[in-house]
């Protein structure tokens, strides 16, 4: 009733390819990005700032960059960390060796860094599929977290194998507190999103979703496999590297390469299983429940327990709740979060009669 | 909108949650009792609790204030450890006191927020080595000895075992150590101790997490060490003892490190740990007052966190009790300062780097013998402590040696170099003031 389309016609081309086609839907939009950037800004203080709301814009880019290339590509990937890694450390070796660079810059280099080193690894890709090419991709893992802590020259020669962000400072703001940060990561995510949904329903991005389908199939209607796997790994490892780039940066600060290893991969794969494959709202519900819901259960734990039981038994019981979650939106749906959202929009439309 | 929901939800949740403590002094415990660490985080969160509550207990807090404190679980993984310090940093009347995160990881998570936040870090024999320059990092303390300054302890315990530095010449010294930045750090420190006594050193990495090392130890082996110095850290050091036991390598001629020491590492290695050596910043024993208070204040009134069996039996727990006392000594020194109410970081601060841990203080402390003396100052941010090798006998740890004084010589001047390279990179002046 409130969401319908009715009445809302699409009178040119332009009109028709939109981003998003629908009314409410733009309405929606307008008000979330109002939401993002000036309600959060307003009430939240430096512990949701700091601590939840930028690692989980951080982690959500990964996430959308691995499902740019498992989602929409069809190419499953266990090397997501490792991409990161490659973004961050890429990224502060530019910044080390060449000053004068900006950190903007610095942040683009490491994501085409990463975006090479996913295309490397992406090679096998043309002749393996699957679990197989997963087990693939596991060598970009192990390989790159090895060559970060034992080659000291990534590290500029840091004594604890560290590597620690230089300041950052935009058109003569220095980035240091909580708020700026926010603004800087929730920026980069923005502009990711939509070229990332844009990408999606391009040309590419339907090819993608050819080889994702079925790539015999795809072939045989003129799709290069080469150059759109190939494309497919650049265009997620390029994000990745971003991702792992505003991880050192504005996350963190100082990294060691294990900050970046497989548990990570497994982290964001799961994120994109359960928020929706191949959707971009789907990487950032994902991420959504796996960074805030167990920082959820265990504050609302401790809240409830008021210190009267251990810790533990809190993090045991955020394990398990947690771990049910998973298990009942997988049932539920299958598809993930994403696909829940839609179902909702679909049922939003025909209300108050559903069939 | 479900992401949203969720915000809304916590938002009310976090407000309801930060209720403030106050009229306390206010300690925030990062401990990690679960995930792969768990079996050593746990006993050492029990000891540092069980120091609080005794204080609390026998002298009612410090300086007529009570001590409150909150823990949170990390799970020893740096993003959870963030949201831990953030959710933890402002709480209390004056804020939170002193953090001690009990990981080099989740140590370097944080040390770019410390300044920002005006809020100590106390590294008890882990963290960033060079921030022992405290001209370079005002705000974080690696307490008695960093990772160097027990590698140049351990050769002084090789020299001393073998009769003399001299005789060191000549020695062949296999370096088994954890693949990982942590298990690296020791090495440029230990090849410039090989230069300088003229002994062979050679580096036999372990992947992570080390379950199986057979091939390593094959050639540890080959290469017939006269010593070999133990750099594990978790499943890796049990592993190390029995298959140093399997090369034939004899207990007594492994030295561990400060990680690679508990009960944890020797019980299930069996028979082949007896004769183990490794390096401690603590005496073994539990003949000390303090664990006597412990047992009387809080056990006896059924107040105990842990095992009663633990109390001063088990390292990790022990190790505990010393991040209990360094927390609540530096909290009362700096009450000296600034006066008997709650504590805010950057006081808690000042008095970390005004430590003096005499005898006298030590004998009041009920501590005497189980910690050196020491003391700390800006430039010196570990206050050069000597450090305790111990010996396992196959039921508890025992003194293999006196205390063994560190060489500062050595890495002084590596640790200026390193970290006047990290004051370039982020723009830092270095300065005590």
């Amino acid at each position: 009733m409130f969401y319908r389309e009715a009445g809302q016609f699409k009178t040119s081309y332009k009109k028709d390819q939109s981003i998003l086609p629908i009314f409410q839907d733009r309405i929606a939009m307008v008000a979330m990005l109002i939401f993002c950037f000036i309600v959060i800004p307003l009430f939240a203080n430096d512990y949701w700032l700091a601590s939840i709301l930028v690692p989980f814009l951080a982690l959500s880019l990964a996430a959308l960059g691995l499902n740019v290339l498992t989602g929409y590509a069809g190419q499953i990937s266990l090397g997501t960390a490792a991409f990161m890694a490659v973004g961050a450390f890429a990224a502060f070796n530019l910044q080390v060796r060449v000053p004068e660079i900006p950190f903007l810059i610095a942040f683009l280099w490491g994501g085409f860094c990463a975006a090479g080193v996913g295309i490397l690894f992406g090679l096998p890709s043309l002749r393996i599929k699957g679990f197989y090419l997963a087990v693939a991709t596991l060598a970009a893992q192990f390989f790159i977290e090895w060559l970060f802590t034992h080659f000291d020259w990534f590290t500029n020669y840091s004594t604890s194998g560290v590597i620690t962000a230089p300041p950052m400072t935009l058109l003569g703001m220095a980035i240091d507190n909580p708020l700026s940060k926010y603004f800087l990561v929730l920026s980069i995510v923005v502009i990711c999103a939509f070229f990332v949904r844009n990408l999606a329903r391009s040309e590419i991005g339907r090819a993608w979703m050819a080889v994702r389908d079925m790539d015999i199939a795809a072939e045989a209607i003129g799709i290069n496999l080469m150059k759109t796997k190939l494309l497919a790994f650049g265009v997620s490892s390029f994000l990745c590297g971003l991702a792992g780039a505003l991880w050192a940066y504005v996350v963190l600060g100082t990294v060691e390469p294990q900050a970046f290893d497989i548990a990570r991969s497994f982290e964001i794969l799961f994120m994109i299983v359960i928020g929706g494959l191949g959707s971009v709202s789907g990487a950032f519900l994902g991420a959504g429940f796996m960074i805030l819901l167990p920082i959820l259960l265990n504050n609302v734990g401790s809240l409830i327990t008021g210190g009267t039981i251990s810790t533990e038994t809190i993090a045991h019981i955020e394990y398990m709740v947690f771990g049910a979650f998973i298990i009942f939106f997988l049932i539920v749906e299958p598809n993930g979060l994403a696909r829940l959202w839609q179902t909702g929009k679909e049922k939003l439309r025909l209300w108050p009669f559903p069939y | 909108m479900s992401k949203f929901l969720s915000s809304v939800v916590s938002f009310i949740v976090f407000f309801v949650v930060s209720i403030a403590i106050a009229g306390e002094h206010f300690v925030p415990i990062t401990s990690y009792r679960t995930g792969p660490y768990g079996v050593s985080g746990a006993p050492a969160a029990n000891g540092y609790v069980d120091y609080l509550k005794m204080i609390n207990a026998r002298d009612g807090g410090v300086g007529g204030v009570k001590l409150a404190w909150e823990e949170c679980e990390t799970a020893y993984k740096p993003d959870r450890f963030v949201e831990c310090y953030e959710r933890l940093k402002n709480k209390g009347e004056a804020g939170a006191t002193v953090f001690q995160p009990l990981g080099t990881g989740l140590t370097y998570s944080v040390i770019d927020r410390l300044a920002a936040d005006k809020m100590p870090l106390i590294t008890m024999g882990y963290g960033r080595t060079d921030a022992s320059d405290g001209s370079v990092f005002p705000w974080v303390f690696p307490l008695m000895a960093n990772y160097w300054s027990i590698s140049t302890a351990k050769i002084k315990f090789i020299g001393e075992q073998v009769g003399g530095m001299d005789k060191l010449k000549g020695l062949k010294i296999a370096n088994v150590y954890h693949d990982s930045a942590y298990g690296k750090e020791t090495l440029p420190v230990l090849l410039k101790q090989a230069e300088k006594y003229g002994f062979e050193l050679k580096g036999f990495p372990v992947a992570h997490p080390g379950l199986d090392q057979k091939a390593t130890w094959l050639n540890v082996r080959r290469f017939k060490p006269d010593y070999v110095v133990l750099r594990g850290w978790g499943v890796m050091n049990q592993t190390s003892i029995k298959e140093a036991a399997r090369a034939r390598i004899p207990a007594n001629k492994l030295v561990g490190v400060i990680w690679s020491c508990s009960e944890l590492d020797t019980v299930p290695a069996g028979k082949a740990a007896i004769g183990y050596n490794c390096s401690s910043l603590i005496n073994p024993g539990s003949n000390y007052r303090v664990f006597d208070d412990i047992l009387k204040y809080v056990y006896d009134a059924g107040e105990g966190t842990g095992e009663k069996e633990e109390v001063g039996h088990q390292q990790n727990y022990k190790m505990g009790v010393l991040m209990g006392i360094m927390t609540v000594e530096s909290i009362n020194k700096a009450t000296e300062k600034y006066g008997n109410k709650p504590m805010s970081g950057e006081q808690v601060r000042w008095g970390i780097e005004n430590l003096d841990l005499n005898k006298a203080r030590l004998q009041e402390m009920g501590i005497d013998g189980f910690i050196p003396t020491f003391k700390v100052s800006c430039s010196d941010h570990e206050g050069s402590a000597p450090v305790k090798f111990q010996k396992w006998n196959g039921k508890e740890f025992e003194p293999a040696s006196d205390w063994i004084a560190t060489d500062q010589s050595i890495i002084r001047p590596m640790i200026e170099a390193s970290a006047s390279g990290y004051a370039k990179e982020k723009g830092i002046t270095p300065g005590c003031n």
